[in-house]
């Protein structure tokens, strides 16, 4: 493992390794060597599995973090690799070619965080969200609350009762709600 | 280690072409588009199909969700930690209890917190009951799919009997909320052992008709043998996992290749098939619906019937779990499910992935093999695939 990571340190300048647990380690690389990193652990390093892609907005630092977490049945150990990159214009280099399920990932990244992927297949297509027509809802500054007052408007909550004075007025009114 | 895994390809041959299938000419009046659900009998939850096509012959499929997409991850980051745990069980209707299982592992494993053995045992015992509950659902919705309606009627009669121990155990029937951050909620009531007990030998015998009545039903084996093959060099590359990679002999189970709650002490092997087609798929997940019978067996011969069920915890009102990162999985009846939990050491969680077998199963893998087969068929494959549309939008 550390042969492995020391060799990744040297070709692609990776950073920031954190053994989380046994079974997984975190890493970061550029924006520009990322694909060539995860294409080099999938074909040499046998993290020939895909667990996800997503991301983490920190909005406070105008960046957004892309997760790749890959996995290699024959150690039984995940790599978490991180990604930063700026809010503003999101762009990432699509892994489609990699994976099959990769252009999904992609899909529901730019449906819910704006980021664009050039060349991966429908990544225009709407994924969960049919005509949506607000910044992307997964980002911090969309607030859920607010949109949806404005969308449905204000409902007053139900007028509860008090089971038992609810029961003397509606249901046994001419007995004073002493149902014997 | 399977010997498949040795052989998969993971270069980009021809025959793994990712690429998205040319648009037909729909004026041209040779093909049809149809839409298969959202609403329809042949379909697994709130998701559509859009085929195309040639006759009867599927030439095209997208799949499309987004019926269901209630926002639960982004629910999560607004919410406190204890409020979310009830929350998570609302993600998956027919498997609550791995949401809730994955959650409080995650929290768990963040915060450094230590969960009883008895608590350890509950929960193996909670999971492999809604294993069963599921794959009791899943065997009526197959069969249902073929044109059998007599099994669905008895698994979901005996899912019921399922329910009704959950109901005991945790007082509940589908939402359990049991599994929470610590433990679990109670021990079980007096009797519950015996009635258990009762259930599964109900269930075993139920599960030997079953394969009398279904898998050795002629329309059932000519329809399902060899429709929807899963070659094994699909798996990695299209990120199939549980017992969809299983039924081509690939021998990976998360509860061997990392055991996690009381696994460890279970006496069970890895079932594997030799060609995972849709009946494969199919007798692979009754034998692993035996498999459930005899670990919740185990659990009640091995688990401690006494002693503390829940770790000493914070106030959780005022809960802030350390910053850090984690991802935790489990085998659920589909395969890898996983909760990828990154936290900031505030109240509130910073960012939670729920991973589904299902986004890979239901949209890169069904659109792959959907195409060339009869449009009669796409019921019975997607069933097959074991696909839940609400753990792809989360």
């Amino acid at each position: 493992m550390n042969d492995m990571l020391d060799r990744l340190q040297r070709d692609f300048g990776i950073s920031d390794i954190t053994e989380r647990k046994p079974t997984l380690t975190t890493l970061k690389v550029d924006k520009d060597s990322a694909e060539r990193l995860i294409r080099e652990l999938r074909d040499r390093e046998n993290y020939t599995h895909l667990n996800f892609m997503t991301c983490i907005d920190y909005i406070e630092d105008g960046i957004f973090t892309l997760v790749y977490m890959l996995h290699n049945y024959d150690k039984q150990h995940g790599l978490g690799i991180h990604v930063d990159i700026g809010r503003e214009n999101a762009e990432m280099t699509s892994i489609h070619t990699l994976w099959a399920q990769a252009w999904t990932y992609q899909r529901e990244l730019r449906e819910m965080y704006g980021i664009s992927f050039p060349g991966s297949p429908r990544v225009n297509d709407d994924f969960c969200l049919e005509g949506w027509d607000q910044i992307p809802p997964m980002r911090r500054e969309f607030d859920t609350k607010k949109f949806s007052q404005e969308r449905f408007g204000h409902r007053e909550g139900r007028h509860s009762e008090v089971p038992r004075d609810q029961m003397k007025v509606e249901l046994y009114p001419n007995r004073g709600g002493d149902e014997k | 280690m399977t010997p498949f895994s040795k052989k998969i390809v993971t270069g980009h041959s021809s025959a793994l072409d990712f690429a998205q299938p040319e648009p037909v000419d729909l004026s041209s009046g040779k093909y049809v588009k149809l839409w298969q659900g959202p609403q329809h009998p042949g379909i697994t939850g709130n998701m559509s199909l859009e085929l195309t096509l040639d006759g009867d012959t599927i030439i095209d499929c997208k799949t499309h969700v987004g019926y269901l997409h209630r926002g639960f991850e982004k629910l999560m980051e607004r919410r406190t930690f204890i409020q979310n745990f009830t929350v998570v069980c609302r993600i998956a209707v027919p498997e609550p209890t791995f949401n809730e299982y994955l959650y409080s592992a995650a929290v768990e494993e963040l915060s450094g917190i230590e969960v009883p053995e008895r608590a350890v045992w509950l929960r193996t015992m909670n999971l492999e009951l809604m294993r069963l509950a599921s794959f009791l659902m899943w065997i009526g919705g197959m069969s249902g799919a073929f044109g059998q309606y007599t099994v669905p009627n008895w698994t979901l009669a005996y899912r019921d009997y399922v329910l009704d121990l959950f109901e005991e155990m945790t007082g509940a029937r589908i939402y359990h909320m049991y599994i929470v951050p610590g433990g679990v909620r109670a021990g079980l009531p007096d009797g519950f052992e015996e009635r258990a007990r009762a259930i599964m030998d109900g269930t075993e015998k139920l599960l030997d008709q079953i394969e009398r009545v279904m898998f050795n039903n002629i329309v059932f084996k000519a329809r399902s043998k060899g429709l929807a093959v899963i070659p094994p060099e699909m798996i990695d590359p299209y990120g199939i996992v549980g017992p969809n990679a299983r039924a081509c002999g690939v021998e990976r189970d998360l509860r061997k290749d990392e055991p996690y709650l009381a696994y460890e002490h279970l006496d069970f092997d890895v079932i594997t098939g030799s060609d995972s087609d849709a009946y494969e798929r199919a007798y692979l997940r009754l034998q692993e619906t035996r498999q459930c019978v005899s670990l919740i067996r185990q659990c009640l011969d091995k688990a401690p019937t006494d002693g503390p069920f829940q770790a000493d915890m914070p106030n959780v009102l005022h809960w802030k779990v350390p910053a850090g990162e984690t991802y935790v999985k489990a085998e659920c009846t589909r395969g890898e499910y996983g909760y990828y939990m990154v936290t900031d050491g505030t109240e509130f969680v910073r960012r939670v992935h729920v991973r589904g077998p299902s986004y890979t199963h239901a949209i890169a893998v069904m659109e792959r093999l959907a195409v060339g087969n009869n449009i009669a068929d796409i019921a019975g494959m997607m069933v097959s695939l074991h696909t839940y549309p609400p753990e792809i939008e989360r």
